[in-house]
C-alpha cells in the first residue's frame, strides 16, 4: 500500500464543509449539496413542500437544479453547467427489488441539451443517507479534484487529487483504499467517475462503483448516456466519493414498514417462483434478449440495416454464461433479487494497455452486446467483452460507441471513407480489432477514434464538408436523433416505437417507450389513437422510476403468475398487480394518502416530462424539427436492405400502400415505402402531440402546464415566446 | 449439523413450541414472533406441519451483505449488525422458514436453541444430529479468498 501512501501525501483540502446529517424522514433528506469548483463553494440547498410535489425526486431534482443554475446559452463545456445525481425517494430502499438506481442530469456535449441516464451502483442511495438528496457539481477545478462526501461525520471536501489513476477500475480500488479507514468499511463507500478517453471524446459515460463483498473488489456500473462523463472530466473531477457506514432497513425512513416489508417480500417470492419460468434475469441478466430480438427480426445488424444475422448465435446468452463465475445472482443494491447484474472475473484482453492481463468486467448488458457486437458485425463474445471493458475503463458510453462506429463502418463500406481517412483503419463489419484500436485511441486522444468520438451528427456534417460525401444518405444511416446515438432496436416495422425513439426528450434511448412487440407482433395498438395513448402511458410510466430511484426491471422483466390470465393483453402489458406494488410502496415511504391509484403516478411524471420537454425549447431544441429521425429507422435504405426483405416490403405495398409492386424497379419501390412510412411517422406524432396536451410544433400548452403545476414565472414567459 | 426435526404423527396442535420460541427470543407469547410455525392441514383436519428452518443454507447465498454465516455447529445465523433488512432471505427461502415481523427490520430464524423441544408435550420436536450439507457457493468462494 505504499502507492495508496504516495496517493494520500499528494492529497490537499482545497475546500471543507462541516454539517449536521439530518435524520432521513420518509425518503427525503430534505436538502440538496451544491458545490462550486470554479469558487471552491459548498453549501446546502434546502429541498421545501413545492419542490417534492412538483419534481419528486432523481431526475426531477436534478432537471429543477440543473434549470435553475443554466440559461439557454449556456453550453455543456461553460462552468454553469453541473453534473446532478440524485436517486429519489424510494432510492435507497432496501426491501423492494430494484430500489437504489441513481439519475444523473447535465447539459449533454452531444445533444447540447438537458441529458438524463440511470445507473445502478451504491451512490444515490449513501449520498440519501449522508443527509443529502442530490448533488450539483458546477464550476470548473484549476486541478485535478475529488468531491468527498462522509455522511458518518458529516465533511464535505474538495481535495486535490493529483496522483490518482484516470483508468476507471484502479482509480476505484484506491478510492476504496483511499477512504477506507477499516476494511469492513469498504462497503460503505461509492464513487463516480469517468476515464481518460472521455477527455477526448464527447460520449464519455460515468461509472458508479459499489464494492462486492464477495469477490472483494470493486465493480462499476455505468450512467452511459449523453456524455456525462466529458463533462465530469471537463470539470477536472477524478470522483465524487460518498461514504456512509449503517445502511439498515429502516435507513429511507419509510412511513409504514410492516406495509413496506410486506409488499418487498411478497416480490421477492414473485421473482423466486416466477423469474426462472420467464426470462431468467438472475442467469443471464439482460443477455437473454439478443437471440429473441434476433428471432424477431430486431437485433440491429450492420448499422441498423438488418435485424437478424446467422452467426447471431454467437453473442447468445449462452455465450457470455461460460465467463460469469460464482453462479449466484447478483444485483447493484441491496435487496434486488431481480439480480440481473453478472461479473466476469477473469478476461484476458488481447490488445491495449491490459493486453495479456487478467481483468474482470461486468455485464455485459443487451445493449452493448448489439452496440459493439452485431450492430458492427462483430459476433464473438470475447471481442465483445474485450470492447466493454474498454469502454468502462476509459469511460465510454457502449451504446453511442457502438452505434457511432457502426456508422463510420458503413461509411467505409460505401466508399466515404478509406484507410487514408481512418489513417490506415480497416473498418470493415466485423473487424473488431480495428474497433478497439478506435477505443485505444480514443483514450490516447489521437487519430481515428476521436472522430468517432464526437458522434454521429458531428461526423456527418464532417464527411460531408470535409469528403464530400452525400448529405441526404449520411441524413439518412446516421443513427441519431438530437444528437443522441440510437440504442439498439431495429424499429423499421413499428411506428410506434420509431416515435418512442423519436419522441424521447434526451434523444433515442429505448427508457421512454419499448413498443415494437405490442406494436408490430401482437397488433395491440392499430389506430394512431391507440399508440398516442400508448406514447403518453407509457413514457410517463417509465419515467416515474427516474424520479424515485428505482430500476424499470422488476415492473415487466417478471410477471404474476395470473398477469396474462387476468387481463387482457393491452392491460396486461401493464403489470396492473405491479403498478398497484408501486403505489404500496410509495405510500409506505413517503406516507403520502394523495396517491391512491395508478394514475397518481402518471400525474407524478407529467409534470416531469413536460418540464423536461420545456428545458429542450429553453436551450433551443424541443421543437417538432427536433424530433425528426433518420430514414434508417422507418425502413430500407439502400436496395440491398429492401432486396433482403423483399417480401415483407413487396406485401405492405400491396395490402397497406395499394401499390401492386409487380414489374417496378426497386427504387420505385422503395421511393413508394418511404412516402407512405413517412406520412405515417408524421402522422403519429400529431396524434401523440394532441394526446400529451402539445401544439402541432410540439410545444406544451399553457393549459397544460397550468394542470400540471409547472407553470412557473419563468416557464410561462418562454412557453408564451413561442407562442406568439 | 444440529437440525430441529418435527414429527407430524405425534403433533396435537397445542402450539407451545410457538409460543416458547417467542417467548425466548422477543420476550412475549406471539406466535407471529415465533421461528417455527405450525399449521393444519385443510384437507385432512387434526394433522399438522411445521414451517422451519432446516439449516440448508441457501439463504447465505441470497444474502447481499454476508449477513448469514454457518456457525460451527451447522446453524445459519443471522448478524443483525451487517444485515440491512432488504428481506430476501425471507422472499427466497426454500422453506418459507425465514421471518419478518412489523416490529423489527431484520428477519429471523430458527437456530435450533432447542427450547421448543423441551415445552412440547407430546414430543413431536426433537434435536438432531445431521451430516454437514454441501457447501454453499458463498461459502467455497469464502474459503477460497481465505
Amino acid at each position: 500500500m505504499e502507492s495508496i501512501e504516495k496517493i494520500r501525501a499528494a492529497h490537499k483540502v482545497l475546500a471543507e464543509f462541516h454539517y449536521s446529517p439530518p435524520k432521513i424522514e420518509r425518503g427525503y433528506a430534505n436538502q440538496t449539496l451544491y458545490v462550486n469548483l470554479s469558487g471552491k463553494v459548498i453549501a446546502s440547498k434546502p429541498v421545501d413542500e413545492k419542490m417534492k410535489r412538483t419534481f419528486t425526486g432523481g431526475r426531477g431534482f436534478g432537471l429543477w437544479l440543473l434549470w435553475n443554475a443554466v440559461n439557454g446559452n449556456t453550453r455543456w463545456d461553460d462552468p454553469e453547467n453541473e453534473v446532478i445525481l440524485s436517486s429519489g425517494p424510494l432510492g435507497g430502499t432496501t426491501s423492494y427489488p430494484g430500489a437504489g438506481k441513481s439519475i444523473a442530469v447535465s447539459l449533454s456535449p452531444l445533444t447540447g441539451t438537458v441529458i438524463d441516464s440511470n445507473v445502478g451502483g451504491h451512490f444515490g442511495p449513501l449520498l440519501k443517507f449522508s443527509g443529502w438528496d442530490a448533488i450539483e457539481v458546477q464550476g470548473q477545478a484549476d486541478q485535478e479534484v475529488i468531491v468527498f462526501v462522509d455522511g458518518n461525520k458529516g465533511l464535505v471536501q474538495i481535495i486535490a487529487a493529483p496522483e490518482e489513476a484516470t483508468d476507471s477500475y484502479e482509480l476505484a480500488e484506491q478510492i476504496v483504499e483511499l477512504f477506507a479507514e477499516q476494511p469492513e468499511e469498504k462497503a460503505a463507500i461509492s464513487s463516480v467517475s469517468s476515464g481518460p478517453a472521455a477527455e477526448h471524446a464527447l460520449m464519455g459515460c460515468l461509472n458508479v462503483s459499489f464494492y462486492d463483498p464477495r469477490r472483494r473488489f470493486v465493480r462499476l456500473k455505468q450512467a452511459g448516456r449523453g456524455g456525462i462523463g466529458t463533462v465530469l472530466r471537463h470539470k477536472k473531477v477524478k470522483a465524487l466519493v460518498v461514504k456512509y457506514a449503517g445502511v439498515k432497513a429502516d435507513s429511507n425512513a419509510p412511513a409504514d414498514w410492516k406495509e413496506l416489508a410486506q409488499v418487498g417480500s411478497k416480490m421477492h417470492r414473485e421473482i423466486h417462483d416466477q423469474d426462472p419460468i420467464m426470462n431468467n434475469m438472475r442467469s443471464y441478466g439482460t443477455t437473454m434478449l439478443v437471440s429473441i430480438m434476433n428471432d424477431f427480426d430486431l437485433l440491429p445488424v450492420n448499422n441498423f440495416r438488418f435485424g437478424s444475422h446467422p452467426e447471431a448465435k454467437g453473442l447468445y446468452k449462452s455465450e457470455f454464461r461460460k465467463y460469469t463465475t460464482l453462479g449466484i445472482p447478483d444485483g447493484c443494491w441491496y435487496g434486488c433479487t431481480l439480480a440481473c447484474a453478472r461479473c466476469v472475473e477473469r478476461l484476458q484482453p488481447r490488445t491495449g494497455p491490459y493486453k495479456g492481463q487478467w481483468v474482470h468486467v461486468d455485464g455485459p448488458e443487451y445493449e452493448t452486446i448489439a452496440g459493439v457486437g452485431s450492430n458492427c458485425g462483430i459476433f464473438d463474445a470475447h471481442a465483445v467483452l474485450e470492447i466493454n471493458f474498454y469502454c468502462d475503463m476509459y469511460g465510454i458510453d457502449t451504446i453511442s460507441f457502438g452505434t457511432a462506429t457502426a456508422f463510420a463502418m458503413e461509411c467505409y463500406e460505401a466508399g466515404i471513407l478509406n484507410k487514408e481517412r481512418t489513417g490506415g483503419l480497416d473498418l470493415h463489419f466485423g473487424n473488431a480489432e480495428a474497433v478497439l484500436e478506435l477505443l485505444h485511441q480514443m483514450a490516447r486522444g489521437e487519430g481515428f477514434g476521436t472522430v468517432v468520438g464526437k458522434g454521429v451528427r458531428r461526423m456527418k456534417k464532417l464527411f460531408v464538408e470535409k469528403y464530400g460525401a452525400d448529405p441526404q444518405f449520411l441524413q439518412d444511416i446516421g443513427m441519431e436523433c438530437k444528437g443522441l446515438e440510437y440504442s439498439e432496436y431495429v424499429s423499421k416495422e413499428s411506428v410506434a416505437q420509431q416515435g418512442g425513439y423519436g419522441l424521447a426528450n434526451k434523444g433515442p434511448q429505448h427508457d421512454e417507450a419499448w413498443l415494437i412487440f405490442m406494436d408490430a407482433v401482437t397488433k395491440q395498438i392499430p389506430t394512431f389513437e391507440d399508440k398516442a395513448e400508448a406514447l403518453h402511458y407509457f413514457p410517463m410510466f417509465r419515467t416515474w422510476f427516474g424520479l424515485n430511484g428505482l430500476c424499470k426491471l422488476p415492473w415487466n422483466d417478471v410477471e404474476p403468475a395470473d398477469n396474462k390470465k387476468r387481463y387482457p393483453p393491452r392491460i396486461a402489458a401493464r403489470v396492473p398487480e405491479h403498478v398497484e406494488n408501486y403505489v404500496r410502496l410509495f405510500r409506505a415511504i413517503t406516507g403520502r394518502e394523495d396517491v391512491k391509484e395508478p394514475e397518481d403516478l402518471i400525474r407524478m411524471s407529467e409534470a416531469v416530462y413536460n418540464f423536461q420537454r420545456i428545458f429542450n425549447l429553453k436551450m433551443g431544441f424541443g421543437t417538432r424539427e427536433h424530433d425528426a429521425v433518420p430514414y434508417r429507422s422507418m425502413g430500407p435504405v439502400t436496395v440491398e436492405e429492401y432486396e433482403s426483405r423483399a417480401e415483407r416490403y413487396d406485401q405492405q405495398l400491396r395490402e397497406l400502400v395499394g401499390i401492386d409492386p409487380a414489374g417496378k424497379s426497386t427504387a420505385e419501390k422503395m421511393a413508394a415505402l418511404r412516402a407512405y412510412r413517412q406520412q405515417r411517422y408524421e402522422s403519429l406524432i400529431d396524434a401523440v402531440y394532441k394526446r400529451r396536451g402539445w401544439t402541432s410544433e410540439g410545444i406544451p400548452t399553457l393549459e397544460t402546464v397550468k394542470r400540471l403545476g409547472i407553470d412557473y414565472p419563468d416557464v410561462v414567459a418562454l412557453l408564451q415566446k413561442h407562442h406568439q | 449439523m444440529k437440525v430441529l426435526v418435527f414429527k407430524p404423527e405425534l403433533c396435537n396442535g397445542c402450539r407451545i413450541c410457538e409460543e416458547t420460541c417467542a417467548q425466548t427470543w422477543f420476550k412475549e407469547t406471539n406466535a407471529e414472533k415465533s421461528a417455527i410455525r405450525i399449521c393444519e392441514s385443510p384437507e385432512e383436519p387434526g394433522h399438522y406441519c411445521a414451517v422451519v428452518c432446516n439449516q440448508c443454507g441457501e439463504c447465505m447465498d441470497v444474502c447481499p451483505t454476508l449477513a448469514l454465516r454457518r456457525d460451527k455447529h451447522g446453524i445459519v445465523r443471522l448478524s443483525k449488525t451487517l444485515c440491512v433488512g432488504c428481506l430476501s432471505c425471507v422472499g427466497f427461502c426454500p422453506s418459507e422458514a425465514m421471518f419478518v415481523h412489523a416490529d423489527y427490520t431484520a428477519p429471523f430464524k430458527c437456530v435450533t436453541c432447542g427450547k421448543c423441544v423441551e415445552a412440547c408435550p407430546t414430543g413431536a420436536l426433537e434435536v438432531q444430529d445431521m451430516p454437514p450439507v454441501a457447501l454453499t457457493e458463498t461459502e467455497k468462494r469464502m474459503k477460497v479468498v481465505a
